[in-house]
């Protein structure tokens, strides 16, 4: 029956997809027509100051240094978690995956308050290499979990030592992965906020909130923006090509097999674990520990746990709202992806994935410029907010539509209308009815992500209303360490729900298939889902 | 009761023609095979049938209802047509009644309960689809089909997932019910064993068009072309030298061709079984060395290169005692085929007896 989407879609589910579509485009669609406005004659002298190249210069530096730091650091420990049998393994691989639940300006804030001295480009490039070496160390692991051994066993009998039939047969399997992970990294690098301002490293995220709060300079912000937007973009296309050139590396369909973990001597043990433990050490106990002291120290300001309160009230609100917009728009858009195929389909969801190369910064200027120009009446409000978050956050939402919309054959509807059920019937009674819990499970996961975002809720949310990010910031900003230790370890509590489900996937199975763990792997594979 | 008919029905998908102006006819409680390969377009004919694809072109008509033409179409919901997919197709978040239920009004508890001792699965209705076997799992979608009573029943190799003697066992078990519901049946199949032990009539599909109708028999002995003859079975072709009187001269032996015309040219086909190995005497000597000998039990296959001529295969009862390299005459019993020589690169050849 597979050959229901040789047939087209439906015009209603195509023009809801477009319409998604077409709203996740109005930041990237404003910054341009701003910056068009500008003319050429602004722009060229904006990108060709020297404060832009410097920008431009920064941020790369940056992104070259922490992906590096990854792949140096994190191949090993990937391959170590993945074939060597260490006292402890699932453990380790809970931990390995836990910094992903340490929102970088959350890490920033604690290295900080434990070493005050720490600034500048190098403390950013650390602390940003620990806390997204899990976007290089999952997938690589998840990789060489189902490279095919046989290869490795053909490798042995050709007379390969152990260790070289791993890094001759096993090791090549990975490589897209590590690469993928590799842009994942850069794309986090890049996007980042909260550590580049906290250590005062002038990349560009840094510039663009500065240049829009210092002179409300909106050319120059826009103009910067659009180029951090294109680097961006360039980086998920790469990432998109390199997830397609993966499939091939998986030769046989046969019955998955994995590779057993093999004994190592004593001394390799030690080694193994020593490398291990020091990255737990330095990613979880030194950020968690800090944070523990500052909150056991107090403050000269007591804590208000009504102010608490109410900036966790902030969070989950505009969460919320901006969870259910997600899921709303994503809804026409996943469907469409997982049913039918061609250019049209294609080219809709790849639109409706803007938000993957939108950095938090670069959504949150495009909205102050678009609701001041165009809807006055919705700037700065929580509709904003919330439109900002399911922006960003689509690709999850529609990610998880997909997958969940995907797993349940089209016969099941088709059988229901032969049964008497009209299409709309036939669907609410089949598909949705099996494919709810999936689709739920991606707007949790929009929720738990956007309680975190902290520069399009710093921009956008309106006067005197506060998020856990937001207080967290401001009193970050005023060196109020002690203080801010509450809001810290809120966030990372809440952070650490999809951080968990993530880990335990890799624990278990790789094809463990409970909806909120489909819906954050669909989240460390954005692309994949599309590239597919 | 309800017949079916098909009428010049053509069927695209963009600038791919899939069914090209097809036509049959079913009789009211028939139960038709169509049988073909892959891409042959079945998938796409049975598509059509329920309702699930807009024919480009031609009619179809349940009885004297027309269900699909030019300016009509009426969806599967409305059709009265019922169907079988290839794995059951249950649904998972309803029970066995729930499923057998789907098409009925609420509180049909009787009727559930009918349909399920129909298909001899009486009492298990509370069973979720997937503490199931396999087999169950096809009763309980073919109750859930037959539960409303449609004009039409689709079977899309519904047999196919399960494992050989299960296959036989339900087959026949379905056959029985479509019996005793007299339900008008098109079973869409590429298995020929399944299409000519199931059905009443065998509608051969090559090509978006039909090729051959006919009795399982008949297509089996007299197929209309030398790719059906390949595709129904395995096929002994032998070169014909001269064709006089209705009978062919052949490399092996002169073999009566009913029908055919004096000086026609063209390809002998039989079947295996009618080949018959026997050892050579001077009256009736050697005219081929065995290559080849594969047992299976109930009869054997033994390839045998004719003198001057092309391989063929006898189908010979149990353990034939025969050797690579013996020396054996080979002798034909009743009437063969006469036809045209297949075009080059046809690609229906199946060489193999699938049993």
């Amino acid at each position: 029956m597979t050959a229901d989407r040789r047939q087209g879609p439906p015009r209603a589910l195509i023009g809801a997809a477009a319409a998604s579509a077409a709203l996740s485009l109005i930041p990237l669609v404003y910054l341009g027509v701003r910056v068009v406005d500008a003319g050429a004659g602004a722009v060229a002298e904006i990108l060709v100051r020297p404060r832009t190249l410097q920008t431009v210069g920064t941020s790369v530096a940056l992104v070259v240094v922490v992906v590096g730091g990854c792949l140096i650091v994190g191949l090993p420990i990937a391959a170590i978690l993945a074939r060597l049998s260490l006292p402890l393994r699932r453990v380790w691989l809970v931990l390995v995956a836990l910094p992903l639940a340490i929102p970088s300006y959350v890490a920033a804030y604690a290295w900080l308050a434990q070493f005050p001295a720490m600034s500048g480009f190098w403390a950013a490039a650390l602390v940003l290499s620990l806390v997204s070496m899990p976007y290089v160390v999952i997938p690589v692991v998840a990789a060489l979990r189902s490279a095919d051994p046989d290869a490795e066993d053909v490798a042995r009998t050709l007379g390969r030592t152990p260790v070289r039939a791993f890094c001759t047969a096993t090791l090549p399997q990975a490589w897209p992965a590590a690469a993928a992970g590799s842009l994942l990294v850069a794309l986090y690098v890049l996007s980042d906020f909260g550590a580049v301002a906290l250590f005062r490293v002038d990349a560009f995220t840094r510039t663009i909130y500065a240049t829009y709060r210092a002179s409300f300079d909106r050319t120059g912000a826009a103009v910067l923006a659009l180029v951090l937007v294109a680097l961006a973009a360039a980086l998920v296309l790469a990432e998109r090509r390199v997830r397609g050139r993966a499939h091939r590396y998986r030769t046989s369909a046969g019955a998955g097999r994995s590779a057993s973990a093999a004994a190592a001597g004593r001394l390799p043990t030690a080694g193994a674990l020593a490398l291990i433990a020091g990255y737990v050490g330095l990613a979880i106990v030194v950020p968690v520990g800090s944070l523990l002291a500052r909150l056991a120290e107090g403050s000269r300001r007591p804590l208000d746990p009504l102010e608490l309160v109410s900036a966790t009230a902030g969070s989950v609100g505009a969460s919320v709202l901006g969870a259910t917009v997600a899921v709303g728009l994503a809804l026409p858009v996943g469907v469409l992806a997982a049913r039918y195929r061609g250019r049209v389909v294609s080219g809709i969801e790849t639109v409706a994935y803007t938000g993957h190369a939108l950095p938090g910064v670069v959504v949150g200027l495009s909205l102050v410029f678009f609701t001041l120009a165009v809807l006055p009446a919705l700037y700065q409000t929580l509709a904003t907010l919330a439109f900002a978050y399911a922006i960003l956050f689509l690709p999850k939402a529609i990610g998880a539509t997909r997958s969940a919309v995907a797993a349940v054959p089209p016969a099941l509807e088709q059988t229901a209308r032969t049964l008497g059920h009209g299409p709309v019937g036939a669907w609410t009674a089949t598909t949705l009815r099996l494919s709810w819990p999936g689709i739920a499970a991606g707007g949790l996961l929009v929720l738990l992500t956007a309680m975190k975002e902290l520069p399009a809720t710093l921009m956008l949310r309106p006067t005197g209303f506060d998020t856990l990010a937001t207080e967290l910031w401001s009193r970050t900003e005023l060196a109020a360490y002690g203080a801010a230790a509450p809001y810290a370890l809120a966030l990372v509590a809440l952070a650490a729900v999809p951080a968990w489900l993530l880990s335990h996937a890799l624990t278990r199975s790789v094809r463990t298939s409970s909806p909120l763990v489909a819906a954050e792997r669909a989240t460390v594979e954005p692309v994949a889902t599309v590239a597919s | 009761m309800t017949a079916l008919h098909v009428e010049q029905v053509s069927a695209s998908y963009g600038r791919t023609t899939v069914l090209d102006a097809l036509s049959l006819h079913v009789a009211s409680g028939e139960v038709v095979a169509v049988l073909g390969a892959s891409g042959s377009g079945k998938t796409t004919l049975l598509r059509v049938l329920v309702g699930f694809l807009r024919p480009a072109a031609g009619q179809v008509r349940f009885g004297d209802r027309v269900v699909a033409s030019a300016g009509n179409w009426v969806p599967p919901e409305s059709r009265r047509v019922g169907i079988v997919p290839q794995e059951g197709a249950l649904f998972p978040h309803r029970d066995v009644a729930g499923n057998v239920g789907f098409g009925l009004p609420r509180r049909s508890g009787a009727r559930i309960e009918e349909m399920l001792e129909l298909v001899g699965l009486p009492g298990l209705g509370r069973r979720r689809p997937q503490e199931l076997s396999g087999g169950q799992q096809q009763r309980v979608a073919l109750a859930r089909a037959l539960a409303p009573e449609p004009e039409v029943l689709c079977l899309d190799e519904p047999f196919s997932a399960l494992d050989a003697e299960l296959r036989v066992r339900l087959r026949t078990e379905v056959r029985e019910v479509l019996s005793a519901t007299g339900t008008t049946t098109v079973l869409v199949t590429h298995d020929q064993e399944e299409a000519m032990s199931f059905a009443d009539t065998v509608a051969v599909i090559r090509d978006g068009v039909v090729v051959q109708v006919g009795s399982p028999a008949q297509v089996y002995s007299e197929p209309v072309d030398l790719l059906t003859a390949r595709f129904v079975g395995t096929a002994v072709e032998l070169d014909t030298f001269e064709v006089r009187d209705g009978l062919a001269r052949t490399a092996l032996a002169v073999v009566e061709v009913p029908g055919a015309l004096d000086g026609a040219r063209g390809v002998v086909v039989l079947r295996p079984e009618q080949l018959r190995l026997s050892a050579a005497t001077d009256a009736a000597p050697s005219n081929g060395t065995v290559a080849s000998f594969r047992y299976h039990g109930h009869d054997s296959l033994v390839q045998v290169a004719v003198d001057g001529s092309g391989m063929v295969t006898v189908r010979a009862a149990g353990a034939a005692s025969a050797r690579p390299g013996d020396r054996v005459r080979v002798e034909v019993v009743g009437p063969g085929r006469l036809l045209d020589p297949a075009p080059a690169g046809g690609d229906s050849c199946v060489d193999d007896d699938s049993r």
